[in-house]
C-alpha cells in the first residue's frame, strides 16, 4: 500500500524520453554542485546576503533537489517505449543547428543579402520543397527579410568582405543597404 | 487630463502609428498560423525594436502580443488546430460549432468576446492607475523582493502535475542570471576561466533559443503538413450583437483574465479554466460544454484576451514580469533606461497613457482587419508547417545576430533552441526559465539592498504592504499542502495514466 502511494505520488503527465532528460540534468546540476566552491568566491568581512555565492547556491541547490524529484518520479513511474526514437529526434535537429551555425560564420564574409537567400534555398531543397517555385519563393523570402532588416531598419549586421571587391559602382551600396 | 493630451500626442507621431499597425496585423497573421505564436514573433523582433523609441518598440510588441489571440481563435475554430497554445480550449466549442455549420457564428462570437476582453482589462488599467500611482511608491526593496519570490513561487505552483520539473527549470533559470561577473564584489561566477562567459548569459540570446529557434528546429524536424483549405459565408457582425445576450459570462471571465493577468506567473491558462469552469457550472445547459456551446467559447476567449492589458499592471507598476512576454517587454525598458517601476508613475505618466490608448486602438484596428479579412488568413495560413521552419530560424539569426554580432551568441542561442525542442517535446514547461532569469536577478539586488536596513528578522515584514506579502506567501504554500492533500486521497483510486502523445508543439 505505501510503495503503491508513493508511485502514485510521483506519477505524472509525461512521454518517452523523460527519463533520458532527467538524468541529464540531475547529472548537470550535481556537476554545477561540484564547482560551487571553486566558481565562486566567499568574500571576507562581508554580510551573507551581499556574498557573490549566495544565489548560486541557492540556485544551484534548488536545481539538485528538484532535479533529483524530478528523476524519482520517472524511475517510479511506468516505462512508456519509444524512448530510443524521441532521442533520435532530438539529436536530428543538431543537423540544422549545423546548418545554422556555418550560415552564422558565413554571414560577415558572405554578405547578409547573399547568405539569408543561398540558406532559405538550400533548407527549401533539405526539407523536400525541391519545385522551381518553392526554391523561387524561398530566395525571395531570404532576400526581403534581408532588405527590410538590413536596409530599411539598418539593424546592426555587419557587411560582407566580399563586398569590398565589387565595382566601385555598388560598391557603397552593398555596404550600406545589402 | 495634460497626461491623458500628452499621451495623446506621444500617439500621434507617424513612427507610433506605423508600429501599431504593423503589430496588430502582423500579430493577428502570426497568432493565425499553427506553430508560431506571439512569443516566437516577439523575441525574433525584440532586438531590432531596440533601435526604435521606447514607445514605438513597446507599440510594436503589445500590438503583437494582444493581438494574436484573436488570429489564434480562426484555426482553432475552424480546423481544430489552435493558432496559439492559448486558443487550445477554443477548439472544445469552435470546432463543434463549425461541424454544424455555424463557423461563420462562432468566428462571430470568438471575436466579440476577445474584443470586449481586450478592451475590459484596460478599462480595468485606467481606473486601477490612480491606485497604482498611490500605492505603488510604497514598494520599497522589501516588497519587491516578496512580489518576486510570490512570482517564482506561483509559477512553480501553476505547473500542476509539473511541480518539480518546473522548480527545477525555475532554479536554473535563477542559475544563468548569476553567471558572470558580478557588480558588487566584483568576482567571477561560474564562468570557468571563458572570457565568453565574464559577461554572463544574455536574457535575450536564452528567449530567442528557447521559443524561436526551438520551434524552428521543431517545425524542421518533424514531418510536414499544412492546414486544409477552408472558408466562411455569412456575417461576421452577428456576433457583437449575440455577445449581449451572453454579457454576464463576458464579463465575469474578463475580470478573471484581469485578476490572472495582474498576479504573476498565472496567467492565461488558469483565467481560462477558472472562467471556463465558472461558466459550465452556471449555465442552464452545462452539458453542451465541450460540444459547441457559444457560453464556453466565450468564456475561453474573454478570458484569454483581458489577460495583455492586465500583465501590463506589475510591470509598469513594480518593474515584475509576470510572464514570458512580458518579461521580453522589460528589457525593450532596460535598453531604453526606462525603469518601470514606482517612478514611471510618478515622472512618465503620459508615457504610461499613450501605451493605455495604444491597447485600446490595437483591439479595433484587430477586429476591423478580421472583420474583412478572414478569408484572406485563411489562405495565409496554409503555409507548410516545415516552410514555417525555414522562416523562423533565418529571422531568429537577426535577433540574435544583431544584439553584438556575436557567433558565440548564435551558439548559445542554438544550444538553448535544442534544449527548447527537448523542453516542448517532453511537455516540460519553459516559462519558469525565463521568469527565473528576470525574477532572480530582482530578488538578489533588492535583497541586498533591503537587508542593509533589517536589524532582525521580523524588521522585514514590519512595513504593511511587506506584511500582506508575506501573509500571501504562506497563504498560497498552505493552500497547495491542502490542495496536495485532498488530491492524494483523490489518487488513492485507480486512474489512467494521460495522453502520452501530446506535447507542446503548438
Amino acid at each position: 500500500m505505501i510503495a503503491k502511494t508513493l508511485q502514485d505520488m510521483f506519477r505524472r503527465y509525461r512521454r518517452p524520453g523523460d527519463i533520458v532528460f532527467a538524468l541529464l540534468f540531475f547529472a548537470f546540476a550535481l556537476f554545477l554542485l561540484s564547482q560551487l566552491g571553486t566558481e565562486t568566491k566567499v568574500v571576507k568581512r562581508t554580510k551573507w546576503f551581499a556574498q557573490p555565492a549566495l544565489w548560486p547556491m541557492i540556485a544551484i541547490w534548488g536545481m539538485v533537489i528538484f532535479s533529483g524529484m524530478h528523476l524519482l518520479s520517472s524511475v517510479l513511474s511506468p516505462r512508456i517505449p519509444g524512448r530510443l526514437k524521441e532521442v533520435t529526434f532530438w539529436l536530428m535537429s543538431l543537423e540544422y543547428v549545423s546548418y545554422f551555425l556555418i550560415y552564422v560564420v558565413t554571414v560577415p564574409w558572405l554578405g547578409y543579402l547573399p547568405s539569408t537567400m543561398l540558406f532559405a534555398a538550400f533548407l527549401a531543397i533539405r526539407t523536400g520543397f525541391r519545385s522551381r517555385g518553392a526554391i523561387g519563393i524561398s530566395l525571395t523570402f531570404g532576400a526581403v527579410v534581408a532588405i527590410v532588416f538590413r536596409a530599411l531598419l539598418q539593424v546592426n549586421i555587419p557587411a560582407g568582405r566580399v563586398y569590398e571587391y565589387l565595382p566601385d559602382s555598388v560598391r557603397v551600396f552593398a555596404l550600406t543597404y545589402l | 487630463m495634460d497626461n491623458l493630451i500628452s499621451g495623446f500626442a506621444i500617439l500621434t507621431q507617424w513612427q507610433v502609428v506605423v508600429a501599431l499597425i504593423i503589430g496588430s496585423v502582423g500579430g493577428v497573421i502570426i497568432g493565425a498560423l499553427p506553430g508560431v505564436g506571439a512569443a516566437v514573433a516577439i523575441a525574433i523582433l525584440l532586438p531590432a525594436t531596440f533601435a526604435f523609441e521606447p514607445i514605438v518598440g513597446l507599440t510594436l510588441l503589445l500590438g503583437i502580443y494582444g493581438s494574436s489571440m484573436y488570429g489564434g481563435a480562426i484555426p482553432a475554430i475552424l480546423i481544430n488546430t489552435p493558432g496559439t497554445a492559448v486558443n487550445a480550449l477554443t477548439t472544445y466549442d469552435g470546432y463543434p460549432m463549425t461541424k454544424r455549420g455555424e463557423g461563420h457564428r462562432a468566428l462571430s462570437l470568438a471575436y466579440s468576446a476577445s474584443f470586449f476582453g481586450g478592451i475590459y482589462s484596460i478599462l480595468c488599467l485606467i481606473i486601477l492607475s490612480p491606485v497604482l500611482a498611490w500605492v505603488a511608491p510604497h514598494f520599497g526593496s522589501r516588497e519587491i523582493f516578496l512580489a518576486a519570490f510570490m512570482g517564482i513561487l506561483l509559477v512553480i505552483l501553476a505547473h500542476r502535475g509539473q511541480i518539480f520539473s518546473a522548480a527545477m527549470l525555475a532554479f536554473f533559470g535563477i542559475f544563468l542570471s548569476t553567471v558572470g561577473l558580478e557588480p558588487v564584489k566584483y568576482t567571477k561566477r561560474f564562468t570557468f576561466d571563458q572570457s565568453w562567459l565574464s559577461s554572463g548569459v544574455d536574457l535575450i540570446v536564452v528567449v530567442l533559443g528557447l521559443f524561436a529557434i526551438s520551434q524552428a528546429l521543431l517545425l524542421l524536424v518533424d514531418k510536414d503538413h499544412a492546414p486544409g483549405d477552408t472558408h466562411v459565408r455569412g456575417s461576421i457582425f452577428a456576433g457583437l450583437k449575440e455577445l449581449l445576450g451572453l454579457k454576464r459570462v463576458a464579463t465575469v471571465s474578463s475580470s478573471l483574465g484581469v485578476i490572472m493577468g495582474m498576479v504573476p506567473g498565472t496567467g492565461e491558462f488558469t483565467s481560462q479554466f477558472l472562467s471556463y469552469t465558472y461558466a459550465q457550472k452556471s449555465s442552464k445547459n452545462p452539458e453542451k460544454f465541450g460540444d459547441g456551446s457559444p457560453e464556453g467559447l466565450v468564456a475561453s476567449e474573454a478570458a484569454n484576451n483581458a489577460v495583455p492589458g492586465a500583465a501590463m499592471i506589475p510591470l509598469l507598476a513594480l518593474g515584475i514580469p509576470g510572464e514570458a512576454l512580458t518579461a521580453m517587454m522589460l528589457s525593450v525598458f532596460y535598453v531604453h533606461n526606462v525603469i518601470p517601476g514606482p517612478q514611471l508613475f510618478a515622472d512618465q505618466m503620459d508615457f504610461v497613457m499613450a501605451l493605455y490608448m495604444s491597447l485600446i486602438l490595437l483591439n479595433v484596428i484587430v477586429l476591423v482587419f478580421l472583420l474583412f479579412s478572414t478569408n484572406l488568413l485563411l489562405k495565409i495560413i496554409q503555409i507548410p508547417t516545415r516552410f514555417l521552419g525555414i522562416m523562423i530560424l533565418i529571422l531568429s539569426f537577426v535577433g540574435v545576430f544583431s544584439l553584438r554580432n556575436s557567433v558565440t551568441d548564435c551558439a548559445i542561442a542554438a544550444g538553448f533552441g535544442v534544449f527548447g525542442l527537448i523542453l516542448k517535446r517532453l511537455n516540460l514547461p519553459i516559462v519558469p526559465i525565463i521568469l527565473g532569469m528576470v525574477l532572480g536577478g530582482i530578488m538578489e539586488v533588492k535583497l541586498r539592498s533591503a537587508m542593509a536596513r533589517v536589524k532582525s528578522p521580523l524588521d522585514f515584514i514590519d512595513r504593511p504592504i511587506a506584511a500582506i506579502l508575506f501573509v500571501m506567501i504562506l497563504g498560497i504554500i498552505l493552500l497547495h499542502i491542502r490542495t496536495l492533500v485532498q488530491e492524494q486521497r483523490e489518487r488513492l483510486k485507480p486512474q489512467p495514466t494521460g495522453d502520452e502523445d501530446s506535447t507542446q508543439q503548438g
